[in-house]
């Protein structure tokens, strides 16, 4: 629930970098899990993989993806606020950080069709 | 003389209106008539003086000067006198809250006390290093630190933007962004001789690492500063000075 | 560390980050076309030391960025303090550190 004083777009890119860095620190615990299973028993990965291109799940690794992307790109906005000369353009920043995410997340699932 | 605002009958306004003190309250409900050009302020001392005589409430000025009249306006902070009636309602409904983030003395005053000692721990005092016998040293207003200074420095001290402040909110121990952006014009004040201590004091416990740049402040400041800004230049400043070995 | 400390360090690891994330987006991007397989994988990590140094350093970076994160939150929303907020951060960080550098040994040295 957003309350009123927070109804503002750069409250929002706040809210998304926090729960997108929530999501990727519960999520990296299962990617290493799965990874370092590759080796002792590649059978498994590989029925584990085939599993992922599922097209539901191609969906969910599309919004891992994008995850990654809009934390990348929205905290690289942040050290550009923290360490560059001050700019008044964040709200048109956030939304190009955005915006960079969807592409990368868009081109993630198109190219995996 | 001025046209007096003309009153009509139908139009009521419903003041949801927080009552209560530390110990916890309520939402009472007045209606009053509204008028054209009334602000929130102008409701509040309406239901004070023909309903509810023991509201208690702040303000002096009257016209957004002096920063006593913020309030909680349908949740957002606000200063009352600066804030017209046709503007804010909604279904017929203004909720007025007193100040979030500051304890509450009585129904919509609170306790700015540690609001104010937040001033002063984050070393927001002038530090002179000239003497009265010596003569005004001269500034030009197109330097660029005075500029930098001139950007954040007509803070009247409302604590609207504290209000504003999830990171406040969260984490008691955070200056706030009123505090920090004293504390950042000072760091760019030319005559100030106390910026080694300062930078000391708003990169303590606190200070202004804690901001998560979510502009609360500054998109809810009446004087349309942006404490936010003064906050990533502290920043910006204290990792110099971690590098140079200062702080 | 105190919170300056910790502040640069999470903003270190995030510059250090910014690059490897957007190799690691790139690899993704091209990887997933015709499917991914495990012998597709470890053909191209396996012994690679371009492949185990960026990926290496992308665990340390990661956990290291993920353990200050977490602190941050744990305080500000499970309003965790002193000893234990240290702990459950240093523990993030480990863990992390351990399960990643687990998957990467696997996937460029066994």
């Amino acid at each position: 629930m957003i309350r009123p004083h927070q109804k503002q777009p750069l409250w929002l890119a706040f809210a998304v970098h926090r729960m997108s860095g929530i999501g990727l620190a519960l999520f990296l615990p299962a990617h290493f899990y799965i990874l370092g299973t590759a080796m002792k028993d590649p059978q498994s990965l590989d029925t584990f993989l085939h599993w992922s291109e599922l097209p539901l799940v191609r969906v969910a690794e599309t919004g891992l993806v994008f995850l990654l992307a809009v934390h990348c790109f929205g905290g690289l906005r942040l050290l550009a606020l923290e360490f560059l000369p001050w700019t008044p353009y964040q709200k048109t920043l956030a939304a190009l950080a955005a915006s960079l995410a969807l592409f990368f997340a868009v081109s993630f699932l198109l190219n995996g069709i | 003389m001025s046209q007096l605002p003309v009153i009509k009958r139908d139009d009521v306004v419903n003041m949801r209106i927080w009552r209560g003190d530390a110990s916890g309250g309520s939402f009472v409900d007045y209606k009053i008539p509204m008028s054209e050009t009334q602000t929130v302020l102008d409701a509040v001392t309406w239901v004070q003086r023909n309903v509810e005589p023991g509201l208690s409430y702040r303000f002096a000025c009257r016209v957004g000067m002096c920063g006593s009249c913020a309030m909680m306006v349908n949740g957002r902070p606000r200063w009352t006198c600066r804030t017209h009636v046709s503007k804010v309602i909604k279904n017929h409904q203004i909720k007025l809250e007193p100040l979030r983030n500051l304890p509450v003395i009585k129904d919509l005053v609170c306790d700015l006390s540690d609001f104010f000692a937040k001033w002063l721990k984050a070393n927001g005092r002038f530090v002179p290093t000239e003497t009265r016998e010596r003569p005004v040293k001269k500034i030009s207003p197109l330097s660029k630190q005075r500029q930098a200074a001139n950007t954040a420095i007509e803070c009247i001290n409302c604590a609207i933007c504290y209000a504003a402040c999830d990171a406040v909110e969260q984490n008691p121990n955070y200056l706030g962004p009123a505090a920090l952006n004293r504390a950042w014009t000072l760091m760019n004040d030319v005559r100030d001789g106390g910026k080694p201590e300062r930078l000391r004091a708003v990169t303590g416990d606190g200070g202004c690492q804690c901001c998560h740049s979510q502009h609360g402040c500054a998109s809810h400041c009446p004087n349309e500063l942006n404490p936010a800004r003064s906050i990533a230049g502290l920043k910006q400043a204290a990792v110099t000075a971690i590098f140079k070995g200062e702080v | 560390m105190s919170g300056l400390g910790l502040y640069l360090a999470q903003r270190i690891s995030a510059m250090v980050m910014i690059p490897l994330v957007l190799t690691h987006l790139g690899v993704m991007i091209y990887a997933v076309r015709g499917g991914l397989d495990t012998a597709e994988i470890l053909s191209r990590t396996q012994g690679s030391l371009f492949w185990g140094s960026l990926y290496g350093l992308f665990v340390i970076t990661a956990s290291i960025h993920a353990a200050i994160g977490l602190r941050v939150i744990a305080y500000e929303w499970l309003k965790l303090s002193g000893l234990g907020l240290n702990v459950f951060a240093v523990l993030v960080g480990l863990g992390l550190l351990a399960l990643g550098g687990q998957a990467v040994y696997t996937v460029v040295l066994a």
